[in-house]
């Protein structure tokens, strides 16, 4: 059974169509990356799957229920890593769980143990403008995680790192969300291809243009090297070939 | 210049204190018209010795803290109600802003007229001249929260309550204390302008002793030293409460 399935999806701004009649699915534990021209719509799906958006037509379910706002199965990462400066890194992985109604201490222990598995395990008392923005980054990772999602939803979350950093946690984040669905907006074809298990492009008003397989599946240590071999070079230069097509259709 | 612009304000002050002193000096100026603040001074020692400024000041601090503390809360309350709800805004706004544009002094007879010349007519005069400030600067605030931390306050599932508790309301906390910096300094006029509308202690009603029956120009400058003081004290109140939640928020 798919645990996310979108069908016939439609969204659209007063007149200007941003989705049309999308549909795609994605397995439990699957990597999915999302790549396309700038308002192709796919921070638009994104929002539509955390429920923040009402689609114009179509049906979004997650295990069988339909997408709501708040659904403790999906966690999500924008692209600003949005966390409250007056609150300390612990207590902003600490939230989710508050909200949820769960005690402090227990919100506390679930917290660390979320922030050390994202490699943040030092920053617990430092206050958010006290961090570096990979730091940064690996918090918001961590609050996404915090309820154990099933879904993961990843929009542009390391656009704004340096690339050095960018690479780093690129390589990381496959294992660091072990378990998750991911569904991951990019614009980066080397980022979609090292993360995920299928990158699909997204064309004119947001229909599917292009599937290619990625390279998630392989070990860690295999990934990067794999990208530059003569079958990754393949897979990016029909990434970029179709994502010229459709930035310029 | 440098040097001058180095200088604390308390020296540029000790400075200013001391040109006024030589000034009225040189000039022989009459004591009912500008007393020197050696002589301002004396009478300030004088009035806190013989228990005039304390019996005056007490009545005026709790004008102060209770219409200030009545008005802050109300205020609140009215700019986070209005600070979430558009329609609220649309339909208290004007009703707000015709309020405020009213002077306070003219208001005062009606306030003494409806709540007798005692406390509660003051009380009410400091609350209304507090309300607005608050009420403005906390609907600003809570209004115009980052739309990011909104949206994720709405992602990770926050009931609305939840949304105003963690995040509208901390966000806004700088501006909310913006409001009541001003208003503690406003408790203060509010005070004053109650107490002279009618009432037989106050420092408002001293100031008024000691212009008309008394005739006592250094008590009435001593007097006006002890608003300022009083009105510094709120300023510097508000300041203390702002530092103390800024380091329990963190």
């Amino acid at each position: 059974m798919q645990l996310l399935e979108v069908s016939g999806l439609s969204h659209s701004y007063g007149d200007r169509h941003v989705l049309r009649n999308l549909s795609l699915s994605i397995a439990a534990g699957e990597s999915v990356a999302l790549l396309g021209a700038n308002g192709s719509g796919k921070s638009t799906l994104l929002r539509l799957v955390a429920g923040l958006l009402t689609p114009t037509e179509g049906r979004i379910s997650l295990a069988g229920a339909p997408a709501s706002a708040g659904q403790p199965e999906v966690g999500i990462v924008f692209q600003e890593p949005r966390l409250l400066p007056w609150r300390t890194v612990l207590r902003n992985v600490t939230l989710p769980l508050e909200l949820a109604g769960e005690s402090l201490v227990s919100a506390r222990a679930t917290a660390e143990k979320a922030l050390a598995r994202v490699g943040a395990g030092a920053l617990l008392g430092r206050s958010p403008g006290e961090i570096s923005g990979g730091e940064r980054g690996r918090v918001a990772l961590a609050r996404a995680l915090v309820r154990q999602p099933s879904l993961l939803l990843l929009d542009e979350p390391f656009a704004a790192l340096d690339a050095i950093t960018r690479a780093r946690l690129d390589n990381e984040l496959p294992e660091l969300v072990a378990g998750a669905a991911t569904l991951l907006v990019t614009h980066d074809v080397a980022e979609a291809l090292l993360v995920s298990d299928r990158v699909l492009l997204l064309g004119a008003e947001g229909a599917i243009h292009l599937e290619v397989p990625g390279l998630r599946g392989l070990p860690a240590a295999e990934r990067r090297a794999a990208l530059l071999s003569p079958d990754g070079a393949a897979r990016q230069t029909r990434l970029y070939a179709a994502l010229n097509s459709v930035s310029h259709a | 210049m440098r040097s001058l612009i180095r200088l604390t304000p308390l020296g540029i002050a000790g400075l200013l204190l001391a040109a006024w002193e030589l000034a009225v000096r040189a000039a022989a100026v009459p004591q009912f018209i500008l007393p020197a603040p050696s002589a301002i001074a004396v009478r300030f020692a004088e009035a806190w010795a013989d228990g005039t400024m304390l019996r005056h000041l007490v009545p005026t601090v709790v004008e102060v803290t209770v219409g200030g503390l009545l008005g802050g809360a109300l205020g609140l309350l009215i700019g986070v109600t209005l600070g979430l709800s558009g329609s609220a805004r649309r339909v208290i706004s004007p009703y707000l802003v015709a309020a405020q544009s009213t002077p306070i002094l003219a208001l005062g007879p009606v306030l003494v007229l409806w709540l007798g010349p005692g406390l509660a007519a003051k009380v009410a005069v400091c609350a209304l001249i507090t309300l607005f400030p608050v009420a403005i600067s906390t609907l600003v605030a809570v209004r115009d929260v980052d739309a990011g931390t909104l949206e994720l306050m709405r992602s990770l599932g926050a009931t609305r309550w939840q949304s105003l508790r963690y995040a509208r309301l901390p966000a806004a906390r700088g501006g909310i204390l913006a409001g009541a910096r001003v208003a503690a300094t406003l408790a203060v006029v509010g005070a004053i302008v109650g107490e002279w509308l009618g009432g037989t202690a106050g420092l408002g009603v001293l100031l008024n002793l000691a212009r008309g029956s008394l005739f006592d120009t250094p008590l009435l400058f001593a007097d006006l030293l002890q608003i300022a003081i009083l009105g510094v004290s709120a300023y510097g109140l508000v300041l203390l409460i702002e530092r103390v939640t800024s380091r329990r928020i963190a």
